[in-house]
Order: C-alpha cells, then sequence, then structure tokens
C-alpha cells in the first residue's frame, strides 16, 4: 500500500475517496475541479494559487512606473508587454483558484482587505531604469526557479495555468539580463547604474524562495501532495547556480563576498541571509507596502462605476 | 506530462513572444527608402498622433478599472508604439535621425500631433471617448492610406488598419456599456464626449502640405475622411442613445498641431517620456 499523501491520514484506515486520492497522487496524475480532494489540500491550493495571483497584479506597479520614461521605443514597448503579460497570468491563476470554489470579487477583498499576502519583493521600490533589468533577471529568475517544479503540481488547472506562465516568464527573464547587459555595455554611468541595482535585487531575489528548510512549516504536507516538488533551499541553490554564469556574462558581481563554489557538499557557499529584512517587509515595513496597497485600492475604487456600468449593461442585455 | 518536464529550470529561455530585433513595417525597413521632405513631415504628424496616445495611454496599466482593461489598453499602447516606431523611422530617413532620436529628443513645438491625441486620460469614460474619435479616424485614414503611392506608407497602413480596428471596436463597445449602463457611467460619457468634441475638427483639416502630397497620391486629403467618420459616429451614437454635442460643447478648438502649437497638455508629457533619455545623451539601451 502506498503511503497516504494526506500527512494527516497517517496511521488510519481511508474512505474509497481518499484511497482514490492518493493512488491518483502518487501515480502522478492530476487531480481535477471535479475530484473528490481533502479539505486542506483545497484550502492550500486557494491560498497558494490567490497569493500567485495577487503578485502578479502587484508585481506590475513596481514596472509600471518606468513605462512612462522607458529610454527607447523598443524598450518601451517590450516593458509594456511585460506588465501585460502580468495582468495576463493574475487572470489565468485567478480562473484557476475559481475552479477550487471561491470568486475573483472573494479573492480581490481578501488582497485589498490585507487579508490576502503577495510576494513581499514587490514591496522594494525601483528607483533606477536598471531596476527593469534586474527584476526581470533576478526576481523573473527566481520566480521561474520556483515555478518550473509547479508546472507538474499535482492540481491539473493549476499546472496548466504554470506551463503557459513559465514560458511567458521566460522571456521576462531573457529581456531583464538584456538590458543589463546593454547597461554593462554602455557608459560608466550606465554601468554603475546596473551594479547599483543588482546590488539592490540580489538578496531580496534569495529570500524569494522562502526560508530555510527547517523552518519552512507548510512544506513537509506540500510536497507529500505534490504541489511543491523542490525545497526552498534546494530551489535556492540551483538559482544562484544559474546566476553565477550569467553574471560573468554580465560584468556584474553578486553582492556576496563568501559566495563560493564548495566541491565537497556540491553546493555554493553563502552568506547568511538577512532573515529580519524578510521579516519586516513580510510584517508591512518593506520600502512600499503601503503604496502598493493604496494604488491597488485606488484603482479598484475608481474603477468601480465602470465594472456597475457593464454589470447593468449586461443585466439589461439579458433581460 | 512530459512537456513540463523539458523546460530547463536552469533558466534556458527563448525568446518568442516579441522578437527583439527591430521590426518595422513598410519598405523603408526592407528598401532602404528614404523619406522626402515633404513625406518626412507627413509620417511624422502620423507618428505624433500614435505615440503621443500610446504615451498616455501606458498610464493605464495597473490603474485600470478591472484586469481585462489593463489588458485591453495595454495591447492598444503597444500597437500605437509599433505604428510610431514605423512611421518616425520612416520619417527620419529624411535627415538621418533614427525614431528615438525623433521621439526623444525633439522639444514640444517639433511635435507634429492633433491635439486630440495630447488631452489627458481624464476618467475612463474621458479615455473612452477620446479612443472613440481617435480610432473611428484612424480606421478611415489607414483605409485610405493602403491605397498611397509611396509603398512605404501604404505598407504601413495596411499592417495599422487590422489593428486600428479592433481599438474602434473597443471604444464602440465600452462607449455603448457606459452610456447605457447606470445613470452615472451615462452621465459620465456625456461628460467625457462633451470635452472630447472641441478637438475633432482638427482632424480633419487640409493644408498645404497635405494638399501637395495628396495631388501625388502619396497622402490622404483629411477633409475627405469626414463623412465616413460622421458616418460611423452616427450609427454609434444611435446604438448609444447619445446626442452630438451642443451648446457649449459645440466649441471648436483653435488646433495647430500640424504646425508645432499645442495645448499645455504636451510639454509636460512629452518631459515625463523624454527625462531618463535626455540624461544619457548618446547612450544605447
Amino acid at each position: 500500500m502506498t503511503s497516504p499523501a494526506d500527512l494527516s491520514l497517517v496511521g488510519r484506515e481511508f474512505s474509497p475517496e481518499e484511497a482514490q486520492f492518493n493512488d491518483l497522487i502518487a501515480e502522478d496524475s492530476r487531480i481535477e475541479p471535479r475530484d473528490w480532494m481533502p479539505d486542506a489540500y483545497r484550502k492550500t491550493l486557494i491560498r497558494q494559487i490567490s497569493q500567485h495571483a495577487h503578485s502578479e497584479i502587484i508585481g506590475m506597479q513596481p514596472e509600471s512606473n518606468w513605462i512612462s520614461r522607458a529610454p527607447s521605443l523598443k524598450r518601451k514597448a517590450i516593458l509594456i508587454a511585460k506588465v501585460q503579460d502580468e495582468a495576463g497570468h493574475g487572470l489565468y491563476l485567478y480562473s484557476a483558484a475559481q475552479t477550487l470554489g471561491i470568486s475573483r470579487e472573494e479573492m480581490t477583498d481578501q488582497l485589498l482587505e490585507g487579508k490576502a499576502k503577495y510576494s513581499s519583493i514587490f514591496n522594494y521600490t525601483t528607483p533606477t531604469w536598471a531596476d527593469m533589468g534586474s527584476i526581470g533577471w533576478l526576481v523573473d529568475g527566481a520566480a521561474i526557479a520556483n515555478q518550473v517544479p509547479l508546472c507538474r503540481a499535482s492540481y491539473g488547472p493549476y499546472g496548466r495555468a504554470m506551463v503557459r506562465i513559465c514560458k511567458e516568464e521566460s522571456f521576462h527573464q531573457r529581456q531583464g539580463f538584456e538590458i543589463l547587459l546593454e547597461l554593462m555595455q554602455g557608459t560608466e554611468e550606465q554601468r554603475r547604474m546596473a551594479q547599483e541595482s543588482v546590488n539592490r535585487w540580489y538578496w531580496p531575489a534569495l529570500m524569494m524562495f522562502g526560508p530555510p528548510d527547517d523552518e519552512s512549516p507548510n512544506s513537509t504536507q506540500s510536497m507529500a501532495w505534490k504541489i511543491k516538488r523542490f525545497s526552498n533551499d534546494e530551489l535556492r541553490q540551483r538559482f544562484v547556480g544559474m546566476l553565477v554564469p550569467q553574471a560573468e556574462v554580465l560584468g556584474v558581481t553578486l553582492p556576496d563576498p563568501n559566495l563560493k563554489w564548495n566541491e565537497e557538499k556540491q553546493a555554493y557557499d553563502m552568506s547568511e541571509i538577512d532573515w529580519d529584512e524578510f521579516h519586516e517587509v513580510i510584517a508591512g515595513r518593506g520600502p512600499a507596502n503601503a503604496e502598493r496597497m493604496r494604488r491597488r485600492r485606488e484603482a479598484h475604487e475608481n474603477g468601480a462605476w465602470v465594472r456597475e456600468a457593464a454589470a447593468a449593461y449586461a443585466r439589461k442585455q439579458a433581460a | 506530462m512530459s512537456d513540463e518536464h523539458d523546460i530547463d529550470p536552469h533558466g534556458e529561455v527563448s525568446v518568442d513572444r516579441i522578437r527583439l530585433a527591430d521590426e518595422y513595417a513598410g519598405e523603408s525597413a526592407r528598401h532602404g527608402a528614404v523619406a522626402s521632405t515633404d513625406v518626412a513631415e507627413y509620417a511624422m504628424r502620423l507618428g505624433d498622433d500614435a505615440l503621443v496616445l500610446a504615451q498616455h495611454l501606458g498610464d493605464w496599466i495597473s490603474r485600470a478599472p478591472e484586469l481585462e482593461e489593463d489588458v485591453a489598453l495595454g495591447n492598444i499602447a503597444l500597437d500605437l508604439i509599433g505604428h510610431a516606431r514605423s512611421l518616425l523611422h520612416y520619417a527620419g530617413t529624411d535627415t538621418g535621425r533614427s525614431e528615438d532620436d525623433l521621439a526623444y529628443f525633439r522639444d514640444e513645438p517639433d511635435f507634429r500631433n492633433a491635439w486630440l491625441f495630447e488631452q489627458p486620460n481624464g476618467d475612463f469614460a474621458h479615455t473612452i471617448a477620446r479612443g472613440l474619435v481617435a480610432s473611428v479616424y484612424l480606421v478611415e485614414l489607414y483605409a485610405a492610406l493602403t491605397e498611397s503611392t509611396d509603398l512605404t506608407l501604404a505598407a504601413i497602413a495596411a499592417k495599422s488598419a487590422k489593428e486600428v480596428d479592433y481599438h474602434r471596436d473597443h471604444a464602440i463597445q465600452w462607449t455603448v456599456r457606459l452610456a447605457g449602463g447606470t445613470e452615472e457611467s451615462r452621465r459620465r460619457m456625456i461628460v467625457g464626449i462633451g470635452d472630447t468634441w472641441p478637438y475633432v475638427e482638427e482632424l480633419f483639416r487640409d493644408d498645404e502640405l497635405v494638399e501637395r502630397l495628396a495631388a501625388q497620391g502619396v497622402a490622404v486629403l483629411p477633409s475627405s475622411l469626414r463623412a465616413g467618420f460622421d458616418a460611423m459616429i452616427a450609427d454609434v451614437f444611435a446604438e448609444a442613445k447619445l446626442e452630438l454635442p451642443t451648446g457649449r460643447h459645440a466649441y471648436i478648438a483653435a488646433g495647430g498641431g500640424r504646425q508645432g502649437k499645442h495645448t499645455e497638455h504636451l510639454g509636460p508629457l512629452l518631459a515625463e517620456m523624454q527625462v531618463l533619455a535626455r540624461a544619457h545623451p548618446g547612450a544605447s539601451w
């Protein structure tokens, strides 16, 4: 008999539904919206998918800050396409979460009331154009490392949404890398702008993988359910392994004097992450938490009359 | 699920959404066609219209009434930047300037857009009213310009015509929806139309340049587009139960954008758009 995917079931008999759920998970099949699933599995997915959707939506803000000032028309077009993709990702993810029995309005309210989280990376600000490069290269790079395994997540609608999202994120990462490459091959001022931006974003990007494995409370169950496939620390290591050669190509220095390949451990040694900073930003005391929420509420409130008009018009047409 | 296993988590990436190589519609990119001074001036008028409107629309992204509109307005902005790039690239061939030289290193009196395009976003109804006028005009313009004897302009027009057709659908649907939605949305739509209408007239004004170019079959006489514009607007307004502005709103703005005279809205828009490029003259991005 396979061990139960739902860890609360360890050591007791399964119902037929529970057995079927366990079997689907064990054989790496997808769970679909109409399949039975444990409540906790459903709740975990709703929390994770909606947080991801909210992150896409809030994540539009630090980049949209530079749409009006993009320094060439080509860059302006690429940046608009990227921010627009993020809105699209938010839309697919809200749709995936809706298959679990929650409405988009409920999720939006949870965000606006501060009850739902979004990735704390988007509470950092973008003072220079080079931050468009760092967000693409480091933040989207970390997102890809986190998200590619999610393409195999056991819940079908989520896994399928992630396949599409990951393809677009790859493009985003490439454009970020190109922005930095162009800057590093430019004037001294541009090179300084790029390096300072990498210094700003490197550590927050590493924090995106979440707390170290021994302090990550939800990970074990999520891995048993095959929502999550690799631990936070494993993913962080992989990501750093990807960055090191790319940083060499760019000619930027990763801001960690202790970063070194350890042959014996087959992993990178690195400095301790400043988890106090991470917890401060999560607690709402990051550089732009208040501004991000204010702007989202403002857009929502300013748009209320438009949404009401569309709903009223649709009702009249249906009547 | 083998397809997902093939995605390399180490960030091997491909660029399939936009080719990063410059994409210009039109013959000038393929055959190195060079615009005459007259044609360059004409292309600059059209390119500036598209650029200035795109710059305004970009401000909606992350602030739209719903996510679907962040996507839709972003799409329209993106199309317009594409048109602007093709047109300004061609305009620049006359004087050896690039699209970015023209976009970022000209001052306000050198911009040739009509006043409509520089009017502020206002609320969503104002943006829709401005978008309605712009797109109905541009559909007429590009349809006619596909027949231009200038092959570059004809090719740019053919590509742009399909895109502005979508912009027009978007504007018409929202005009009808806002006019027929709630009392509040109808009131706002009427205000938006009233505030936009003074800028209609300038779009259809002929001058010596377009008369010279139209005589050669290169340009479209703006005045020749008015009947098509009026007919389409009449249809939309009939469906939306709206009326053309009268009284105070029948006011016609002086215009003069084609000669470099602008309203007070253009300067701040350009200052913001150009600030970074101008701080690093000669830099590549």
